[in-house]
């Protein structure tokens, strides 16, 4: 009864309403969207390596190690000797070994060096295997795989012949026009960085790196290639390995880390991806913060909204009240009128992330590999909104406790 | 609705205050002293008294929205003074109509919702306005058409778009709507200019008598007050 009274009097004040109401969805969206992002980029990052129990590199710091070998992202600082490799696979408690040599690209996408071994072991998301689109693994003279995303932005078929460049950047000065390969395959897409890089074999990449001209009587050119141009076989970046048994990879990380070859940093990527989440959960939690921040800032211009109203609105009160309507009445009615508000804003804001998250949900699963996973709203979020809505009606409570007062003491007359 | 608190075997008065005393703050003088003052049920009443002389105190008595510090406010056969804030309230929202100066609309409403307003308070008074018009609103319709307001657009029409005088006769219909007992008037006639006035004094008249309503009409316009049954100078009754 008196809600019906309460979403009346808010249509009548609808210009004012909804401008609460939308800053009140804003804000929700801030935060939803926040939540959502965070959870997306958690589970996509998971799901990026699996099944692999260490991954070993030339010493460098854990989260860097990770982010370089799996994720792509920043350069790796030194090389790993061919030889470490060999002696690694040959440890008894090694069931495979996948090669990786980093540090080339195509047209903004990364080159990887790589043995088949990569096609066979590699497993990511819940331990699912790569999979082909076209094509197969490594076959032919200087054959390239291509990940789902690459080949869908650079437009290349099996077939085709691929120039490749030295060097991670998007504009490489080193074109090795000499070597170019030929796309043998391209993979299923997986969701994960592997979409967006291109495979050739280590013997292959060696190759490209063999001075074909003039490099070899200029050994500045040489040293800026930042590969001994000299050397037989291919160096690596990194290698990742899979154990016999995982209860191993404790005792095997610690004897890789006292290598007496190389300097060495063995990781187990799930612990490296919690200290990651760790380094990020900082800046997470201050979004989360600034999102929350957005959120009292909603309800405040809310609270704002009715306060201002309240002064105007005595005679209101007081038709009210000769009317037959008790104090009570009054209270209900404001507090209503602040629970509609928190409630449409909190719905307005969720159906804009859920439209927003189903419209870009394929962008953003091929620009960033991020799946959102599951458009339905979870548990938590649910809980969250309806926190703003209690909250929104808490607040209303200000302004209907003092309407309630001035009811009371005004009665069906204002005085003053 | 009858009383425990009546013994008199002759109807209870509409209204009747015994030795009522009140003040606004226990510091400040006397606003009323009224010893006695009663209207019988079915009298149509002019109270004359010019502003400040405790005529909104008084109706808000009557209304039960205040309480005297000392003596007795019966309305209807009840006393109201032992009831509790809530009780009164619906008490009031029950058995009293009222009409106020001017701005007596909720300006969200439209002219149907104001009229049935009293509808949502008084389980009564929406029964009694169902039987007589079929249904709430066909009652407020049938009412604003009897007041001169058969416009066609009641249900959409805003009420900040009326004229102050059809304004009051909204405000006098939602008092009837529901036929409450009494029907209590404060300076109703004062936004309007002569003739008008006039014409609301009668419909109030004759929609009073229709069922019998009594009528506390208050006034500080002398004029007005020929057709009432009796005439109260407030100053009269009232001596702090």
């Amino acid at each position: 009864m008196m809600l019906r009274l309460a979403a009346k009097s808010l249509w009548h004040r609808r210009l004012t309403a909804s401008l609460v109401v939308l800053s009140i969805a804003l804000a929700v969206t801030l935060l939803m969207g926040v939540e959502r992002i965070r959870g997306a980029t958690r589970t996509s990052f998971a799901a990026a390596v699996s099944g692999t129990d260490l991954i070993v590199a030339a010493r460098a710091s854990p989260v860097h190690l990770l982010l370089f070998s799996v994720f792509g992202i920043g350069n790796p600082t030194n090389n790993l000797a061919a030889a470490t490799h060999r002696d690694i696979a040959a440890r008894p408690e090694v069931a495979w070994t996948i090669p990786i040599a980093l540090g080339d690209s195509h047209k903004g996408y990364r080159v990887v060096g790589t043995s088949a071994a990569f096609f066979q072991h590699f497993r990511y998301g819940e331990a699912r295997a790569l999979a082909f689109q076209v094509g197969g693994a490594f076959a032919g003279d200087d054959p390239v795989i291509l990940g789902a995303a690459a080949a869908r932005a650079l437009g290349y078929r099996v077939g085709d012949a691929v120039v490749l460049a030295h060097g991670a950047g998007d504009v490489s000065f080193a074109l090795h026009d000499a070597h170019p390969f030929r796309v043998a395959g391209i993979l299923q897409a997986t969701g994960t960085p592997v979409d967006r890089a291109l495979y050739v074999p280590l013997q292959g990449l060696a190759e490209l790196h063999r001075p074909a001209n003039d490099d070899e009587a200029d050994p500045l050119a040489a040293a800026m290639h930042g590969h001994d141009a000299a050397a037989p076989e291919a160096t690596l970046t990194a290698v990742f390995v899979g154990l016999r048994a995982r209860n191993q990879a404790l005792g095997v990380q610690r004897a890789l880390n006292e290598w007496k070859g190389e300097a060495l940093t063995a990781i187990l990527p799930a612990v490296t991806l919690q200290e990651l989440w760790e380094i990020i959960g900082v800046a997470e939690n201050a979004l989360l913060a600034v999102s929350a921040l957005a959120v009292a800032v909603g309800l405040g211009s809310m609270l704002v909204a009715l306060l201002t109203g309240a002064n105007e609105r005595r005679r209101e009160m007081a038709i009210l009240r000769s009317a037959g309507a008790t104090p009570r009445d009054v209270f209900t009615l404001m507090m209503g009128e602040a629970g509609l508000l928190a409630l449409v804003g909190v719905l307005l804001g969720a159906t804009i992330v859920q439209a927003t998250f189903i419209a870009g949900e394929s962008w953003l699963a091929s620009r960033y590999g991020l799946t959102t996973g599951g458009l339905v709203p979870s548990g938590r979020e649910l809980v969250s909104l309806g926190l703003i809505v209690i909250a929104g009606i808490l607040i209303g409570a200000v302004p209907a406790y003092r309407a309630y007062r001035q009811s009371l003491a005004d009665g069906m007359t204002i005085r003053l | 609705m009858s009383s425990p608190s009546t013994t008199a075997a002759s109807p209870a008065p509409a209204i009747r205050l015994e030795r009522v005393r009140f003040r606004w703050r226990a510091d400040s003088p006397l606003t009323l002293a009224i010893d006695d003052f009663r209207l019988d049920a079915g009298e149509r009443v002019f109270l004359h008294g010019p502003s400040g002389s405790g005529k909104s105190t008084l109706l808000s008595l009557v209304g039960g929205v205040l309480v005297p510090e000392a003596g007795d406010v019966h309305v209807l056969g009840t006393a109201l003074t032992p009831l509790s804030a809530a009780a009164r309230d619906r008490f009031r929202a029950d058995h009293v109509g009222f009409v106020f100066q001017m701005f007596n609309l909720v300006p969200y409403l439209s002219l149907v919702d104001n009229v049935t307003l009293p509808c949502l308070f008084s389980r009564a008074r929406r029964d009694r306005a169902t039987s007589a018009g079929g249904s709430v609103a066909d009652e407020a319709a049938r009412l604003l058409d009897r007041l001169g307001l058969g416009l066609a657009d009641i249900h959409t029409r805003r009420v900040a778009d009326l004229s102050v005088g059809q304004q009051q006769r909204v405000a006098a219909a939602r008092a009837l709507i529901g036929a409450p007992e009494i029907v209590v008037a404060d300076e109703p006639t004062s936004a309007l200019d002569t003739d008008h006035r006039e014409a609301f004094v009668r419909l109030l008249f004759e929609e009073c008598a229709r069922h019998g309503t009594t009528l506390l009409f208050v006034s500080h316009d002398a004029a007005l007050a020929s057709g009432f049954d009796r005439t109260i100078r407030l100053d009269e009754v009232n001596r702090p």
